[in-house]
């Protein structure tokens, strides 16, 4: 990476009042919104976290919940296509390393997407130009970011679908992608992606689209790949068990807010917010028996247009009546430490919250 | 459809001649249908398509003479014959002591001015081919523009306004257009002399001529190209594939220009070489209306006249043309779009 | 073929039309300037200047191009085979023949005078020989003389029939009424010239021997179909391409339905031509598919005059006479436009019942419906057109239609009912070609004109390009039962003889490619058209015609509309410009000549 300066007085470096973060990524009160002739879609609103190097984020939460939209902000992809409608609103804090990305020039931007942060995308298959072959795109995207000839950026594509687990990579770089299988797609995916060693990678559903044995081996690949490169990685997914396995922290999303994050493990053994429990509940699991049933989260995911006063879990939560005079319902519970390093946000209080875990819904997991 | 890479020659050959031998079959039933008609009909309708070629003061002697030099005495699968023998080895004409021997490709003479067919359509076909590419040329760069353009300013003045202007020019007729911009630019204004003038006499004149039939007719098809333009641009800029490319951090012309004009190009092209052939048999009433010479023209007189020779030339080498541009449309979009096999 | 199907078509067409003709008009306000209807020496002649006069005689230049435009090319320009009447007046640039008509306005214009010939013919007591004896000096297009020989081998071709077909068969007719010449395609002779009614005794001396006296026989060689053409030069059906030419003028280039352009032949002399002037250098013929741009571009000043002659289209028209009037004459086109009764369907086998469908119609709406007065013409009072010597226009008018009945006479209709014996009226079908919108026009009005007197009328638009075969068949019409045929008719050559014959005379009941649509079998109009030809001297020739007319209209067999009459456009450019009743009100092309 030779033309872009990351420091000092690179094109775009934000004048912010607060102080630049010590975390590679640090996102800080993010609000996506998107204005729509129903109202105000808030997509995003007020969400927070870092994430450093050679550390993997989980994002997780139900279709809607913000997961999505809260990667294309970072990417800045959150008002691309939007051809003649009403403009996204976003505001907050993103810095990537030590630049802070909404208020820099968008040009800028658009030079880091692909080489300082790529992304993977969930169906590989409309992802993928389909008129034009694997390498094509490959070379396109590393020619982007490096001024070589189409030979060196072949050979180097060449490597990468070798690197991602591609048999005969030399034949298969020439390929179109509906020639590859699924799983085949998703790895020329990845080696697109990392063609240019990203430090930041998004993978946004990655494995949602394939079957289960391939999904495994997908998984494998971004855990091997990080390690390799070291690149900070957000993995965004519905499925706690995706996280499960590759995570260092989880960050758990509902109606475009954090409800609870914190380390891998303490999100899945010592979950503190109803909704992760439902998630924890819902989740199939190979060691366990058929015939006992999942506990799925009832009700629907919450309109982002009107969104519940109070905690906006309250319509769909079990325990909404624990907490006294009815706060569940009028004031919008803050996320607050539970733990080391482990947030989350409920009005009911520490102890009522871990007596009804260890009593309640642990045994039935 | 096969996975690996496309098909070879030989696959491209035998899917070749099987199209061409479909076009043969055609082309037969299409000449089959035209005799019918002609034949037939009037038959039916208790009239003899002699009379149809003698002149006001009509004495039996010539109409059964008629009948005999036009062969219309024959069973029509015996005319028939005789017109494909003309096609490929040329035919002899004879009746009433005038021999006219008519070498291949013998399209026959017409019945109306004893012109031998195949110059006329030698003739008149570069005519129709100007009118239609140049033409072709304007809207495809007109319409495309508009509507990519409506498709990236959705909602803006310029997309309302381009969008009912385009429906004007889809629902409003050739020959009022046609008349309309005559009416304006050539009789009132007197900026253009619309007025035929063969290339080979002056290039300057033919240009000239040619520029209202050329803007007329391609302001039809612009319109109608724009709208799908900007439907299809639309469309496939809400693509995965287009995130993909921004996500790359490729610059937006080249996300427009190139992965999204891509996909947006595959159906205009495919309905430019559909309307290229259909314009080629179907430019009757752009010709019509400014005088050109071309072959809409001779076959809306050949009609009238119920001159069939001509009509059957006309009709061969417009199916023909309508056969080979969908024969390239198919082509072409195996070309274009690698997910087609030709099969 | 269906009759009907190109109808809603052509309403959309006509609205569009309408509308477009409302914008020409104002855009043509813009931008023309204004004529008057006084002459100018640079400008329009006058309204009518040309009309049975000559226009701007003085002021016509050896020299330019003179620019025809057309909406149709001939039927063919092969002399024997043409038989449109622009084509006959247009071929006079390129072929001569032994008489033709004057080179003077009106009237006068039909008269017959020499041409090839030193003088008109010395015709024998008995009328039966002609001789003319050839001008001194008359050549091909290549220089070499013009014989006795090739006047006779031209007029032989008309014999030809199975390769020829399409021209007027008069010559055929007269010479060899029974039909023994086979033509000279089929000719054993060794010179092909074995047609024994022609004489040809030496290369200047050509002796017609006619098996029957026919008083208009010199009318009949002055059509174009009596031309020479050389045996060496006959390329048969293909001649109409390529004409070899004895006139001023040979084809240089042409192009059926695009473009025909004439250049001066050099071998042509001045000298030995009393007729043509043949002043421009070049002749030329444009064709248009849009008879309105044709208009356009006439107004426009692109082309001199429309070699069809019958007349510019309404909209150029509206436009022609607010604005241009003094580039317009308004000729008698020598056409009647009627109804015709076949006596074959019933009720029209009796005479009241025809009677009362001419005393039932609308006189005037019928006019109107043909264009009015000025572009339509004068109501038709009866069947000979005025251009016809013996003609009484207007003032024979045996049923009243141009007066009392102009509106019709329904009383009077329902009398003759009554007399017929259908009190209450009947039901017939008018029979109309489906491509004259005009004549669909007036089959309309006389349908809502029928209908007050009891009459109700189905109409049936049948397809004009298979007129022939679908009403020049009697035992179609009767099968169909065509009561009522809308047609039009002009003289093949002013006389009683070339108008009336093929209508009137029973010998021309045809069995296919009839014209006698009425079925007229009436032994005293046979008579008199017998008592005709026989009789040389002109004016009893004339008092048979007026008889002939008086018969037919008194029979009822015709509904006439109009003595046609047509808006014709005249450039400013042109000079020597005169309509002449050879060839029914159209301009002399062949004297036309262009301003400097």
């Amino acid at each position: 990476m030779t033309e872009l300066s990351k420091s000092g007085a690179a094109v775009g470096e934000p004048v912010k009042d607060s102080p630049a973060p010590s975390a590679f990524l640090e996102v800080r009160d993010l609000k996506v919104h998107f204005p729509t002739d129903d109202g105000l879609v808030k997509s995003v609103d007020g969400l927070s976290f870092a994430l450093e190097k050679g550390k993997t984020l989980g994002i997780v939460g139900e279709s809607g919940s913000g997961k999505s939209v809260t990667s294309l902000g970072i990417m800045g992809l959150h008002t691309a296509g939007q051809y003649g409608k009403r403009k996204a609103q976003i505001s907050g804090e993103i810095w990537l390393d030590g630049t802070e990305l909404l208020s820099a020039d968008p040009d800028y931007v658009r030079k880091l997407r692909g080489r300082e942060m790529a992304m993977i995308f969930q169906d590989p298959l409309s992802a993928l130009h389909p008129y034009y072959t694997i390498g094509q795109q490959i070379v396109e995207a590393y020619r982007i970011h490096h001024k070589v000839d189409k030979k060196v950026a072949r050979r180097r594509a060449i490597e990468m679908l070798d690197r991602v687990g591609i048999p005969q990579p030399d034949k298969r770089v020439d390929s179109y992608p509906h020639e590859f299988s699924g799983g085949m797609r998703q790895r020329a995916m990845i080696a697109m992606s990392l063609v240019n060693n990203p430090e930041l990678l998004i993978a946004d559903e990655p494995t949602t689209a394939l079957d289960v044995t391939v999904q495994a081996q997908i998984l494998d690949l971004i855990r091997d790949l990080q390690q390799e490169f070291g690149s900070a990685v957000i993995i965004i997914t519905h499925d706690l068990g995706v996280v499960a396995e590759l995570s260092d922290d989880i960050l758990v999303m509902y109606g475009g807010r954090c409800i609870e994050r914190g380390p891998a493990e303490k999100v899945f053994y010592e979950p503190r917010h109803p909704y992760t429990w439902g998630l924890l509940g819902s989740m199939p699991r190979l060691d366990r028996e058929q015939t006992e049933r999942l506990i799925p989260v009832k009700g629907s995911p919450p309109s982002l247009i009107n969104i519940p006063s109070g905690c906006a879990f309250n319509p769909r939560c079990s325990y909404a009546d624990v907490p006294k005079d009815n706060v569940t319902r009028t004031v919008r519970p803050e996320l607050t430490e539970v733990g080391s390093q482990h947030w989350a946000a409920c009005h009911m209080t520490h102890e009522q919250r871990e007596r009804i875990w260890t009593e309640e819904i642990a045994p039935k997991l | 459809m096969a996975r690996g890479t496309a098909a070879g020659p030989r696959a491209v050959l035998a899917y070749l001649i099987r199209r061409l031998f479909a076009a043969a079959v055609m082309l037969v039933v299409i000449i089959l249908v035209v005799f019918g008609i002609f034949f037939l009909v009037p038959r039916w309708a208790g009239v003899d398509p002699a009379t149809m070629f003698v002149g006001k003061q009509a004495d039996p002697a010539a109409i059964e003479a008629v009948r005999q030099k036009l062969g219309l005495a024959d069973p029509i699968f015996a005319q028939v014959w005789e017109f494909f023998k003309g096609l490929f080895v040329g035919r002899t004409y004879a009746a009433g002591g005038d021999v006219t021997n008519c070498a291949a490709p013998c399209f026959g003479y017409s019945f109306r001015n004893e012109q031998a067919i195949w110059p006329v359509l030698t003739d008149r076909f570069p005519v129709t081919l100007a009118l239609a590419l140049g033409a072709a040329f304007l809207w495809l760069i007109f319409g495309v523009a508009a509507g990519v353009l409506s498709a990236l300013k959705r909602g803006s003045l310029w997309d309302r306004g381009a969008m009912i202007v385009a429906l004007g020019g889809v629902s409003l007729p050739i020959y009022f257009t046609g008349l309309l911009s005559l009416a304006i630019f050539s009789y009132g204004l007197g900026w253009i002399d619309a007025q035929y003038v063969p290339i080979e006499e002056s290039f300057t004149g033919w240009f000239g001529g040619m520029i209202l039939p050329w803007v007329t007719l391609a302001f039809l098809y612009a319109a109608m190209y724009a709208r799908i333009t900007r439907a299809t641009m639309l469309e496939v800029l809400g693509e995965d594939y287009i995130r993909t490319a921004r996500a790359k951090g490729l610059t937006e012309p080249v996300v427009i220009g190139k992965h999204a004009m891509r996909s947006t190009m595959t159906p205009i092209l495919t309905m430019l070489g559909m309307d290229l052939g259909a314009l080629i048999g179907g430019a009757i009433l752009t010709e019509t209306t400014f005088s050109l010479p071309g072959l809409g023209q001779a076959v809306l007189k050949a009609i009238s006249d119920k001159d069939l020779p001509v009509i059957l030339g006309v009709t061969l080498i417009t199916s023909l043309a309508v056969i080979v541009a969908n024969l390239l449309v198919d082509l072409l979009y195996a070309v274009i779009d690698p997910r087609v096999r030709l099969s | 073929m269906s009759t009907q199907r190109t109808t809603g078509r052509r309403k959309q067409a006509a609205a569009a039309a309408a509308v477009v003709a409302a914008l020409l008009s104002t855009a043509a306000c813009g931008g023309g300037g204004n004529d008057d209807d006084g002459g100018s020496k640079n400008g329009a002649a006058g309204f009518n200047a040309a009309n049975n006069k000559v226009a701007q005689a003085s002021l016509a230049k050896k020299g330019g191009e003179l620019k025809f435009a057309g909406a149709q090319d001939a039927d063919s320009w092969d002399t024997t085979r043409g038989y449109y009447g622009f084509a006959w007046n247009f071929m006079r640039y390129y072929s001569r023949t032994l008489v033709t008509g004057k080179a003077e306005p009106g009237a006068k214009g039909a008269e017959v005078t020499p041409d090839l010939a030193t003088s008109t013919a010395k015709i024998s007591d008995d009328g039966k020989t002609y001789t003319y004896t050839l001008r001194d000096g008359v050549t091909w297009e290549d220089g070499k003389p013009i014989t006795s020989k090739d006047v006779k081998y031209g007029i032989e071709r008309v014999w030809a029939q199975d390769v020829l077909s399409g021209g007027p068969v008069y010559l055929k007719d007269v010479l060899d009424p029974k039909g023994e010449y086979k033509g000279p395609y089929k000719d054993k002779s060794k010179d092909k010239l074995g047609l024994k009614a022609i004489e040809t005794p030496d290369d200047k001396t050509v002796i017609f021997k006619l098996p029957e006296a026919n008083s208009d026989f010199e009318d009949i060689l002055g059509l174009t179909s009596a031309s020479p053409v050389r045996q060496d030069k006959d390329t048969k059906s293909k001649y109409g391409l390529k004409p070899f030419s004895s006139g001023p003028y040979k084809f240089q280039s042409y192009t059926p339905n695009k473009k025909l352009v004439l250049v001066r032949n050099e071998n042509w002399k001045q000298s030995s031509d009393p007729v043509r002037k043949a002043y421009p250098d070049k002749i030329s013929l444009t064709l248009f598919t849009n008879a309105n741009d044709m208009d356009q571009r006439l107004i426009n000043g692109d082309y001199d005059l429309d070699i069809g002659q019958t007349g510019l289209s309404p909209q150029g028209r509206t436009t022609a006479l607010k604005q241009h009037k003094g580039n317009l004459d308004n000729p008698v086109s020598g056409y009647i436009r009627y109804a015709v009764f076949p006596q074959s369907v019933k009720p029209f086998d009796n005479e009241h019942c025809r009677k009362a469908v001419i005393y039932g119609a609308d006189h005037e709406s019928l006019q109107t419906a043909r264009g009015g007065p000025v572009a339509g013409g004068d109501i038709g009072t009866n069947m000979l057109p005025p251009s016809v010597p013996g003609s009484e226009g207007q003032k024979y008018d045996p049923y009243e239609a141009a007066t009392t009945n102009k509106n019709g006479n329904v009383a009077k209709a329902k009398e003759e009912l009554k007399a017929c014996g259908q009190p209450n009226g009947f039901k017939t079908t008018i029979a109309v070609r489906n491509n004259k919108p005009v004549e669909v026009a007036t089959a309309e009005s006389l349908q809502a004109s029928l209908k007050k007197v009891g009459i109700t009328v189905d109409i049936d638009q049948f397809d004009g390009a298979q007129t022939t075969g679908i009403i020049g068949s009697p035992e179609n019409v009767k099968k169909k039962g065509y009561g009522i045929i809308i047609m039009g008719w002009g003289p093949d050559f002013p006389t009683v003889q070339g108008y009336g014959m093929p209508l009137w005379d029973s010998k021309y009941i045809l069995e296919s490619g009839n014209n006698n649509f009425a079925l007229i079998k009436d032994k005293t109009i046979d008579g008199l058209f017998d008592d005709y030809v026989k009789e040389l001297d002109e004016a009893k020739k004339v008092e048979i015609s007026t008889e002939i007319n008086h018969k037919v209209s008194e029979g009822a067999y015709y509904l006439p509309f109009v003595f046609e009459k047509f808006i014709n456009w005249r450039s400013s450019r042109l000079a020597n410009v005169y309509t002449t009743d050879n060839y029914s009100g159209q301009y002399d092309f062949v004297n036309l000549g262009l301003k400097k």
